[in-house]
Protein backbone atom coordinates (compact mmCIF):
# COMPACT_ATOMS: atom_id res chain seq x y z
CA UNK A 1 0.00 0.00 0.00
CA UNK A 2 1.19 3.45 -0.74
CA UNK A 3 1.92 5.82 1.92
CA UNK A 4 -0.56 9.02 2.17
CA UNK A 5 0.69 12.58 3.85
CA UNK A 6 -1.05 15.57 4.77
CA UNK A 7 0.29 18.71 2.50
CA UNK A 8 -1.67 20.74 2.58
CA UNK A 9 -4.66 22.58 4.97
CA UNK A 10 -7.80 24.99 4.75
CA UNK A 11 -10.27 26.01 6.81
CA UNK A 12 -13.00 28.19 7.27
CA UNK A 13 -14.17 28.26 10.82
CA UNK A 14 -16.45 30.02 13.76
CA UNK A 15 -13.26 31.41 15.60
CA UNK A 16 -11.69 32.28 11.74
CA UNK A 17 -10.93 31.89 8.16
CA UNK A 18 -7.84 30.65 7.70
CA UNK A 19 -5.70 28.22 9.22
CA UNK A 20 -3.35 29.99 11.76
CA UNK A 21 -5.60 32.49 12.31
CA UNK A 22 -8.03 30.14 13.31
CA UNK A 23 -5.85 27.55 15.14
CA UNK A 24 -4.44 30.64 17.48
CA UNK A 25 -7.60 31.47 18.58
CA UNK A 26 -8.15 28.26 19.52
CA UNK A 27 -4.78 27.49 21.49
CA UNK A 28 -6.02 30.73 23.39
CA UNK A 29 -9.25 29.22 24.16
CA UNK A 30 -12.11 31.58 22.62
CA UNK A 31 -15.21 30.39 21.86
CA UNK A 32 -17.02 31.19 18.46
CA UNK A 33 -20.40 31.56 19.96
CA UNK A 34 -22.76 34.25 19.68
CA UNK A 35 -26.40 35.24 19.42
CA UNK A 36 -27.26 34.57 15.88
CA UNK A 37 -26.79 37.40 13.51
CA UNK A 38 -27.82 35.97 10.49
CA UNK A 39 -31.40 35.89 10.73
CA UNK A 40 -33.94 36.81 13.79
CA UNK A 41 -33.82 33.77 15.71
CA UNK A 42 -35.67 35.12 18.96
CA UNK A 43 -38.51 32.42 18.52
CA UNK A 44 -36.40 29.14 18.51
CA UNK A 45 -35.79 27.16 21.17
CA UNK A 46 -32.33 28.19 20.62
CA UNK A 47 -30.91 31.79 19.48
CA UNK A 48 -27.20 31.20 19.62
CA UNK A 49 -24.38 29.35 17.25
CA UNK A 50 -21.46 29.51 16.38
CA UNK A 51 -21.36 31.60 12.95
CA UNK A 52 -18.52 32.37 10.62
CA UNK A 53 -17.43 36.02 11.22
CA UNK A 54 -18.04 37.48 8.06
CA UNK A 55 -16.05 40.85 7.21
CA UNK A 56 -13.53 42.55 4.52
CA UNK A 57 -10.96 39.40 5.19
CA UNK A 58 -8.59 41.51 7.66
CA UNK A 59 -8.19 39.72 10.82
CA UNK A 60 -9.36 36.41 9.96
CA UNK A 61 -12.97 37.80 9.28
CA UNK A 62 -14.59 35.89 5.66
CA UNK A 63 -14.42 37.76 2.99
CA UNK A 64 -17.21 35.99 0.48
CA UNK A 65 -15.87 38.19 -2.46
CA UNK A 66 -12.27 36.56 -1.89
CA UNK A 67 -13.02 32.92 -2.86
CA UNK A 68 -16.20 33.56 -5.48
CA UNK A 69 -17.39 36.01 -7.46
CA UNK A 70 -20.47 37.27 -6.79
CA UNK A 71 -22.11 35.89 -9.89
CA UNK A 72 -21.22 32.41 -9.05
CA UNK A 73 -21.97 32.63 -5.49
CA UNK A 74 -25.63 33.46 -6.25
CA UNK A 75 -25.89 30.66 -7.86
CA UNK A 76 -24.57 28.14 -4.57
CA UNK A 77 -25.57 27.55 -0.96
CA UNK A 78 -23.42 28.83 1.71
CA UNK A 79 -22.45 25.33 2.37
CA UNK A 80 -20.37 25.79 -1.14
CA UNK A 81 -19.42 28.97 -0.84
CA UNK A 82 -16.94 27.69 2.52
CA UNK A 83 -16.18 24.78 1.26
CA UNK A 84 -14.51 26.24 -2.09
CA UNK A 85 -12.64 28.96 0.25
CA UNK A 86 -11.43 26.04 2.33
CA UNK A 87 -10.13 24.22 -0.55
CA UNK A 88 -8.47 27.39 -2.29
CA UNK A 89 -6.84 27.56 0.92
CA UNK A 90 -5.80 24.36 0.90
CA UNK A 91 -4.70 24.05 -2.92
CA UNK A 92 -2.65 27.25 -1.88
CA UNK A 93 -0.89 25.95 0.79
CA UNK A 94 -0.29 22.43 -0.49
CA UNK A 95 1.39 24.61 -3.92
CA UNK A 96 -0.62 22.26 -6.54
CA UNK A 97 -1.42 23.64 -9.23
CA UNK A 98 -0.64 21.31 -11.91
CA UNK A 99 -0.47 22.91 -15.28
CA UNK A 100 -0.11 19.11 -17.24
CA UNK A 101 -3.17 17.00 -17.81
CA UNK A 102 -1.73 13.64 -16.58
CA UNK A 103 -1.10 15.75 -13.29
CA UNK A 104 -4.77 16.55 -13.49
CA UNK A 105 -5.91 13.47 -14.11
CA UNK A 106 -4.39 11.83 -11.65
CA UNK A 107 -5.73 14.68 -8.85
CA UNK A 108 -8.91 13.93 -7.09
CA UNK A 109 -12.10 16.36 -5.13
CA UNK A 110 -13.85 14.48 -2.01
CA UNK A 111 -15.39 17.27 -0.41
CA UNK A 112 -18.48 16.04 1.70
CA UNK A 113 -21.31 17.75 3.64
CA UNK A 114 -23.92 16.07 6.05
CA UNK A 115 -27.04 18.21 5.09
CA UNK A 116 -26.01 19.57 2.43
CA UNK A 117 -27.77 23.12 1.12
CA UNK A 118 -30.70 23.36 4.08
CA UNK A 119 -31.65 26.84 3.59
CA UNK A 120 -31.71 27.06 -0.17
CA UNK A 121 -34.26 24.14 -0.01
CA UNK A 122 -36.30 25.62 2.58
CA UNK A 123 -36.33 28.97 0.81
CA UNK A 124 -37.29 27.33 -2.35
CA UNK A 125 -40.17 25.31 -0.45
CA UNK A 126 -41.46 28.33 0.18
CA UNK A 127 -40.73 30.19 -3.05
CA UNK A 128 -43.03 27.39 -4.88
CA UNK A 129 -45.85 27.60 -2.71
CA UNK A 130 -46.22 31.53 -2.72
CA UNK A 131 -45.05 32.18 -6.47
CA UNK A 132 -45.22 28.84 -8.09
CA UNK A 133 -43.16 26.28 -9.69
CA UNK A 134 -42.12 28.90 -12.66
CA UNK A 135 -40.10 30.46 -9.89
CA UNK A 136 -37.76 28.06 -8.87
CA UNK A 137 -34.44 28.82 -9.85
CA UNK A 138 -32.17 26.75 -12.74
CA UNK A 139 -29.25 26.86 -10.02
CA UNK A 140 -31.19 25.58 -7.31
CA UNK A 141 -30.40 21.68 -7.72
CA UNK A 142 -27.02 22.29 -8.56
CA UNK A 143 -26.67 24.86 -5.93
CA UNK A 144 -27.81 22.61 -3.46
CA UNK A 145 -26.74 19.11 -4.25
CA UNK A 146 -23.92 17.83 -1.40
CA UNK A 147 -21.23 16.63 -4.39
CA UNK A 148 -21.36 20.02 -5.69
CA UNK A 149 -18.14 21.22 -3.55
CA UNK A 150 -16.20 18.20 -5.51
CA UNK A 151 -17.79 19.27 -8.66
CA UNK A 152 -16.90 23.08 -8.36
CA UNK A 153 -13.42 22.64 -7.05
CA UNK A 154 -12.55 20.34 -9.99
CA UNK A 155 -13.94 22.56 -12.21
CA UNK A 156 -12.17 25.72 -10.74
CA UNK A 157 -8.78 24.01 -10.80
CA UNK A 158 -9.14 21.34 -13.48
CA UNK A 159 -8.42 18.52 -11.33
CA UNK A 160 -10.05 15.53 -13.61
CA UNK A 161 -9.42 12.47 -11.20
CA UNK A 162 -11.77 10.63 -8.98
CA UNK A 163 -14.92 13.20 -7.92
CA UNK A 164 -17.10 12.18 -5.29
CA UNK A 165 -18.64 13.35 -1.94
CA UNK A 166 -19.43 11.80 1.39
CA UNK A 167 -22.83 11.57 3.51
CA UNK A 168 -22.41 10.95 6.88
CA UNK A 169 -23.91 13.44 9.21
CA UNK A 170 -21.29 14.35 11.78
CA UNK A 171 -18.58 11.60 10.48
CA UNK A 172 -18.74 12.88 7.10
CA UNK A 173 -15.30 15.07 7.37
CA UNK A 174 -13.37 12.08 9.18
CA UNK A 175 -14.95 9.68 5.93
CA UNK A 176 -13.97 12.27 3.30
CA UNK A 177 -10.48 12.34 4.32
CA UNK A 178 -10.18 8.47 5.29
CA UNK A 179 -12.01 7.29 1.84
CA UNK A 180 -9.78 9.57 -0.30
CA UNK A 181 -6.33 8.30 1.67
CA UNK A 182 -7.76 5.41 -0.02
CA UNK A 183 -8.24 6.33 -3.00
CA UNK A 184 -4.76 7.53 -3.10
CA UNK A 185 -3.50 4.13 -1.16
CA UNK A 186 -5.04 2.10 -3.88
CA UNK A 187 -3.39 4.32 -6.80
CA UNK A 188 -6.67 5.84 -8.29
CA UNK A 189 -5.23 8.94 -7.21
CA UNK A 190 -1.86 10.43 -6.22
CA UNK A 191 -3.50 13.86 -4.80
CA UNK A 192 -6.86 14.23 -3.30
CA UNK A 193 -8.23 17.16 -2.03
CA UNK A 194 -10.23 16.06 0.79
CA UNK A 195 -13.11 17.19 3.58
CA UNK A 196 -16.34 18.45 4.63
CA UNK A 197 -18.43 21.87 4.72
CA UNK A 198 -21.49 22.68 6.66
CA UNK A 199 -23.97 25.91 6.91
CA UNK A 200 -27.00 24.60 8.32
CA UNK A 201 -27.15 27.42 10.74
CA UNK A 202 -30.90 28.39 9.57
CA UNK A 203 -34.34 28.67 10.74
CA UNK A 204 -35.16 24.96 9.57
CA UNK A 205 -31.71 23.55 10.82
CA UNK A 206 -31.92 25.28 14.61
CA UNK A 207 -36.18 23.96 14.20
CA UNK A 208 -34.92 20.50 13.24
CA UNK A 209 -31.95 19.75 15.74
CA UNK A 210 -34.21 21.64 18.76
CA UNK A 211 -36.88 19.15 17.64
CA UNK A 212 -34.42 16.28 18.48
CA UNK A 213 -33.21 17.43 21.82
CA UNK A 214 -29.88 17.71 20.58
CA UNK A 215 -29.15 21.75 21.16
CA UNK A 216 -28.29 23.25 23.77
CA UNK A 217 -31.15 26.04 25.03
CA UNK A 218 -30.46 27.17 28.60
CA UNK A 219 -27.42 29.77 27.55
CA UNK A 220 -29.05 32.38 25.43
CA UNK A 221 -27.73 35.11 28.38
CA UNK A 222 -24.21 33.69 27.83
CA UNK A 223 -23.72 31.61 25.05
CA UNK A 224 -19.77 31.39 24.83
CA UNK A 225 -20.28 29.26 28.16
CA UNK A 226 -23.12 27.05 26.19
CA UNK A 227 -20.72 24.20 24.16
CA UNK A 228 -18.68 22.77 27.33
CA UNK A 229 -18.07 18.95 26.43
CA UNK A 230 -17.38 16.31 29.65
CA UNK A 231 -19.06 19.45 31.71
CA UNK A 232 -21.70 18.27 34.24
CA UNK A 233 -23.99 21.75 33.02
CA UNK A 234 -23.90 20.74 29.32
CA UNK A 235 -27.53 20.90 28.31
CA UNK A 236 -26.61 19.83 23.94
CA UNK A 237 -24.66 20.90 21.28
CA UNK A 238 -23.97 24.28 19.86
CA UNK A 239 -24.14 24.48 15.64
CA UNK A 240 -20.97 25.80 14.25
CA UNK A 241 -20.61 26.35 10.64
CA UNK A 242 -17.72 26.05 7.60
CA UNK A 243 -15.31 23.81 6.41
CA UNK A 244 -12.21 21.82 6.89
CA UNK A 245 -10.08 20.48 3.82
CA UNK A 246 -6.72 18.69 3.42
CA UNK A 247 -4.98 18.28 0.64
CA UNK A 248 -3.67 14.56 0.66
CA UNK A 249 -0.60 13.25 -1.27
CA UNK A 250 1.07 10.02 -2.07
CA UNK A 251 4.32 10.39 0.05
CA UNK A 252 7.17 9.64 -2.57
CA UNK A 253 4.46 12.14 -4.88
CA UNK A 254 5.13 14.55 -2.42
CA UNK A 255 8.86 14.14 -1.63
CA UNK A 256 9.76 14.12 -5.73
CA UNK A 257 8.14 17.54 -5.61
CA UNK A 258 9.57 18.81 -2.32
CA UNK A 259 6.20 19.09 -0.64
CA UNK A 260 5.73 20.32 2.72
CA UNK A 261 4.58 17.40 4.44
CA UNK A 262 2.72 18.33 7.49
CA UNK A 263 1.67 14.20 8.92
CA UNK A 264 1.36 11.08 7.52
CA UNK A 265 -2.86 9.66 7.49
CA UNK A 266 -1.82 6.51 9.60
CA UNK A 267 -5.04 4.81 10.25
CA UNK A 268 -8.86 4.89 9.17
CA UNK A 269 -11.73 2.62 10.94
CA UNK A 270 -14.77 2.55 10.47
CA UNK A 271 -18.30 0.81 12.07
CA UNK A 272 -21.57 1.32 12.66
CA UNK A 273 -23.70 0.99 15.87
CA UNK A 274 -26.44 -0.81 15.20
CA UNK A 275 -28.70 0.48 17.52
CA UNK A 276 -30.37 3.91 17.67
CA UNK A 277 -30.63 6.77 14.83
CA UNK A 278 -29.50 9.55 17.10
CA UNK A 279 -28.44 8.01 20.48
CA UNK A 280 -25.02 6.34 20.68
CA UNK A 281 -24.99 2.65 22.15
CA UNK A 282 -24.83 3.10 25.63
CA UNK A 283 -21.22 1.28 25.99
CA UNK A 284 -19.99 3.07 23.36
CA UNK A 285 -18.97 0.25 21.41
CA UNK A 286 -19.48 1.75 17.76
CA UNK A 287 -16.69 4.05 18.53
CA UNK A 288 -14.53 1.45 20.08
CA UNK A 289 -14.72 -0.75 17.39
CA UNK A 290 -13.47 2.29 14.82
CA UNK A 291 -11.00 3.22 17.14
CA UNK A 292 -9.48 -0.18 17.20
CA UNK A 293 -10.29 -0.90 13.48
CA UNK A 294 -8.09 2.74 12.78
CA UNK A 295 -5.22 1.68 15.36
CA UNK A 296 -4.82 -2.01 13.47
CA UNK A 297 -4.85 -0.32 10.38
CA UNK A 298 -1.81 1.56 11.52
CA UNK A 299 -0.37 -0.87 12.86
CA UNK A 300 0.26 0.69 16.78
CA UNK A 301 -1.31 -0.50 19.59
CA UNK A 302 -3.53 1.91 21.90
CA UNK A 303 -0.82 2.90 24.14
CA UNK A 304 0.61 4.79 21.19
CA UNK A 305 -2.11 7.12 20.93
CA UNK A 306 -0.68 10.86 22.63
CA UNK A 307 -3.75 13.10 21.73
CA UNK A 308 -7.45 12.35 20.94
CA UNK A 309 -9.17 14.73 19.14
CA UNK A 310 -12.64 13.12 20.75
CA UNK A 311 -15.93 13.76 19.03
CA UNK A 312 -17.26 15.51 22.19
CA UNK A 313 -20.47 17.68 21.21
CA UNK A 314 -21.49 18.50 24.31
CA UNK A 315 -24.33 16.55 24.92
CA UNK A 316 -25.18 13.30 26.74
CA UNK A 317 -22.91 11.03 24.34
CA UNK A 318 -19.54 12.66 25.64
CA UNK A 319 -19.05 10.79 28.65
CA UNK A 320 -19.77 7.29 26.52
CA UNK A 321 -17.14 8.36 24.66
CA UNK A 322 -14.96 8.93 27.26
CA UNK A 323 -15.72 5.47 28.48
CA UNK A 324 -14.79 3.96 25.21
CA UNK A 325 -12.00 5.65 25.20
CA UNK A 326 -10.48 4.71 28.82
CA UNK A 327 -11.50 1.19 27.72
CA UNK A 328 -9.45 1.34 24.36
CA UNK A 329 -6.14 2.66 26.37
CA UNK A 330 -6.07 0.92 29.30
CA UNK A 331 -4.02 1.38 31.96
CA UNK A 332 -1.79 3.80 29.91
CA UNK A 333 -5.29 5.88 29.36
CA UNK A 334 -2.92 8.43 31.56
CA UNK A 335 -0.87 8.77 29.69
CA UNK A 336 -2.86 10.87 26.59
CA UNK A 337 -4.62 13.92 26.27
CA UNK A 338 -8.04 14.02 24.70
CA UNK A 339 -9.80 17.42 24.41
CA UNK A 340 -13.27 18.46 22.63
CA UNK A 341 -12.19 21.70 20.46
CA UNK A 342 -16.25 21.62 19.80
CA UNK A 343 -16.12 23.82 23.54
CA UNK A 344 -14.72 26.88 21.07
CA UNK A 345 -15.90 25.81 17.44
CA UNK A 346 -19.35 24.48 18.18
CA UNK A 347 -20.68 21.21 16.33
CA UNK A 348 -19.52 21.69 12.68
CA UNK A 349 -21.98 18.71 11.73
CA UNK A 350 -20.39 17.40 8.25
CA UNK A 351 -17.38 19.63 8.55
CA UNK A 352 -16.60 18.70 12.22
CA UNK A 353 -14.35 15.53 11.30
CA UNK A 354 -12.44 17.08 8.82
CA UNK A 355 -11.55 20.58 10.45
CA UNK A 356 -10.92 18.20 13.83
CA UNK A 357 -8.81 16.18 11.68
CA UNK A 358 -6.75 19.47 11.38
CA UNK A 359 -6.63 20.52 14.24
CA UNK A 360 -4.96 16.83 15.25
CA UNK A 361 -2.75 17.87 12.59
CA UNK A 362 -1.33 21.24 13.95
CA UNK A 363 -1.28 19.58 17.12
CA UNK A 364 1.09 17.09 16.02
CA UNK A 365 3.13 20.12 14.02
CA UNK A 366 3.58 22.06 17.47
CA UNK A 367 3.60 20.13 19.64
CA UNK A 368 0.33 21.06 21.62
CA UNK A 369 -3.44 19.68 22.35
CA UNK A 370 -5.90 22.27 22.19
CA UNK A 371 -8.15 22.80 25.28
CA UNK A 372 -11.70 21.87 25.89
CA UNK A 373 -12.79 25.45 26.98
CA UNK A 374 -15.91 25.74 29.65
CA UNK A 375 -14.89 22.12 31.46
CA UNK A 376 -15.44 23.07 34.88
CA UNK A 377 -17.07 20.98 36.72
CA UNK A 378 -16.49 17.34 34.98
CA UNK A 379 -19.62 14.94 34.69
CA UNK A 380 -17.28 11.88 35.55
CA UNK A 381 -13.37 11.76 37.31
CA UNK A 382 -11.31 11.16 33.78
CA UNK A 383 -8.92 9.03 34.00
CA UNK A 384 -7.29 11.07 30.86
CA UNK A 385 -6.33 14.71 30.63
CA UNK A 386 -8.97 16.33 28.99
CA UNK A 387 -6.49 19.96 28.21
CA UNK A 388 -9.52 21.72 30.92
CA UNK A 389 -9.40 25.53 30.09
CA UNK A 390 -5.93 25.50 28.50
CA UNK A 391 -4.10 24.32 26.14
CA UNK A 392 -1.65 21.15 26.96
CA UNK A 393 1.99 22.00 25.71
CA UNK A 394 3.18 17.89 25.20
CA UNK A 395 5.08 15.27 22.93
CA UNK A 396 2.49 14.35 20.12
CA UNK A 397 3.76 11.88 17.83
CA UNK A 398 0.33 10.23 16.90
CA UNK A 399 -2.99 12.17 17.02
CA UNK A 400 -6.81 10.12 16.32
CA UNK A 401 -9.43 12.15 15.51
CA UNK A 402 -13.06 10.05 16.37
CA UNK A 403 -16.41 11.25 14.82
CA UNK A 404 -19.70 9.97 14.95
CA UNK A 405 -23.08 10.55 13.49
CA UNK A 406 -26.73 10.49 13.33
CA UNK A 407 -27.61 6.67 12.14
CA UNK A 408 -25.22 5.28 14.29
CA UNK A 409 -21.87 5.44 11.73
CA UNK A 410 -18.50 6.29 13.19
CA UNK A 411 -15.26 6.84 11.85
CA UNK A 412 -11.30 7.45 13.23
CA UNK A 413 -8.53 8.79 11.82
CA UNK A 414 -5.16 7.99 12.81
CA UNK A 415 -2.49 10.63 11.92
CA UNK A 416 1.39 11.32 13.04
CA UNK A 417 4.57 12.49 12.80
CA UNK A 418 6.36 11.25 9.14
CA UNK A 419 8.95 8.49 10.07
CA UNK A 420 11.07 7.72 7.04
CA UNK B 1 -33.46 54.08 -24.65
CA UNK B 2 -37.11 53.13 -23.47
CA UNK B 3 -38.01 52.79 -20.16
CA UNK B 4 -37.84 48.53 -21.22
CA UNK B 5 -34.40 48.49 -22.63
CA UNK B 6 -33.26 50.26 -18.96
CA UNK B 7 -34.90 47.92 -17.51
CA UNK B 8 -33.57 44.52 -19.25
CA UNK B 9 -30.27 46.03 -19.41
CA UNK B 10 -30.18 46.37 -15.56
CA UNK B 11 -30.94 42.63 -15.17
CA UNK B 12 -28.67 41.58 -17.59
CA UNK B 13 -25.74 43.59 -15.74
CA UNK B 14 -26.76 42.17 -12.62
CA UNK B 15 -27.26 38.75 -13.69
CA UNK B 16 -24.32 38.13 -15.74
CA UNK B 17 -21.88 40.79 -14.08
CA UNK B 18 -21.11 42.39 -16.80
CA UNK B 19 -20.11 45.75 -17.81
CA UNK B 20 -23.63 47.99 -18.63
CA UNK B 21 -21.39 48.85 -21.97
CA UNK B 22 -21.08 45.59 -23.25
CA UNK B 23 -25.23 44.92 -23.73
CA UNK B 24 -26.09 46.72 -26.93
CA UNK B 25 -28.55 45.62 -29.12
CA UNK B 26 -26.94 42.51 -30.54
CA UNK B 27 -24.92 41.35 -27.91
CA UNK B 28 -25.68 37.54 -27.84
CA UNK B 29 -26.15 36.15 -24.34
CA UNK B 30 -24.24 33.12 -24.57
CA UNK B 31 -21.47 34.28 -27.14
CA UNK B 32 -21.10 37.79 -26.17
CA UNK B 33 -22.02 37.63 -22.89
CA UNK B 34 -20.57 35.09 -21.15
CA UNK B 35 -23.86 33.23 -20.23
CA UNK B 36 -24.38 29.46 -20.00
CA UNK B 37 -27.76 27.76 -20.86
CA UNK B 38 -28.78 27.72 -16.95
CA UNK B 39 -28.32 31.54 -16.58
CA UNK B 40 -30.73 31.92 -19.80
CA UNK B 41 -33.72 29.89 -18.35
CA UNK B 42 -33.04 32.70 -15.31
CA UNK B 43 -32.61 35.59 -17.40
CA UNK B 44 -36.28 34.66 -18.60
CA UNK B 45 -37.26 33.86 -15.37
CA UNK B 46 -36.09 37.44 -14.53
CA UNK B 47 -37.83 38.98 -17.22
CA UNK B 48 -41.46 37.57 -16.09
CA UNK B 49 -40.72 38.68 -13.04
CA UNK B 50 -40.48 42.21 -13.29
CA UNK B 51 -42.65 42.26 -16.43
CA UNK B 52 -45.36 40.49 -15.09
CA UNK B 53 -45.74 38.71 -18.08
CA UNK B 54 -45.39 34.95 -19.30
CA UNK B 55 -42.93 34.01 -21.78
CA UNK B 56 -43.51 30.36 -22.93
CA UNK B 57 -40.51 27.82 -23.09
CA UNK B 58 -40.42 27.82 -27.30
CA UNK B 59 -40.21 31.77 -26.99
CA UNK B 60 -37.79 32.02 -24.64
CA UNK B 61 -35.43 30.17 -26.62
CA UNK B 62 -35.62 32.68 -29.66
CA UNK B 63 -34.31 35.46 -26.83
CA UNK B 64 -30.86 34.93 -27.87
CA UNK B 65 -29.82 38.92 -27.91
CA UNK B 66 -30.69 41.62 -25.76
CA UNK B 67 -32.40 43.35 -28.68
CA UNK B 68 -34.42 39.91 -29.12
CA UNK B 69 -35.45 40.48 -25.00
CA UNK B 70 -36.37 44.06 -25.32
CA UNK B 71 -38.31 43.40 -28.64
CA UNK B 72 -40.01 40.09 -26.95
CA UNK B 73 -41.09 42.05 -23.66
CA UNK B 74 -42.04 45.26 -25.65
CA UNK B 75 -44.84 42.94 -28.06
CA UNK B 76 -46.05 41.38 -24.87
CA UNK B 77 -46.45 44.56 -22.67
Amino acid sequence: MRRVVVTGLGIVSPLASGIEETWSRLLAGESGAGTIQRFDASHLATNYACEVPLGDGSDGTFNPDDWMAPKERRKVDDFILFGMAAAAQAVADAGWMPEDEESRLRTGVLIGSGIGGLSSIADTAILLKEKGPRRVSPFFIPGSLINLISGQVSIRYGFKGPNHAVVTACSTGAHAIGDAARLIQWGDADVMIAGGAEAAICEIGIAGFNACKALSTKRADDPQRASRPYDADRDGFVMGEGAGVVVLEDYEHAKARGAKIYAEILGYGLSGDAYHITAPSEDGDGGYRAMEAALKRAGLTPDAVDYINAHGTSTMADTIELGAVERLLGDKAGLATMSSTKSSVGHLLGAAGAIEAIFSILAIRDQVAPPTINLDNPAVEPKLNLAANGKHEREIDVALSNSFGFGGTNASLVMGKVTD
Amino acid sequence: MSDIADRVKKIVVEHLSVEEDKVTENASFIDDLGADSLDTVELVMAFEEEFGIEIPDDAAETIQTFGDACKFITDAS
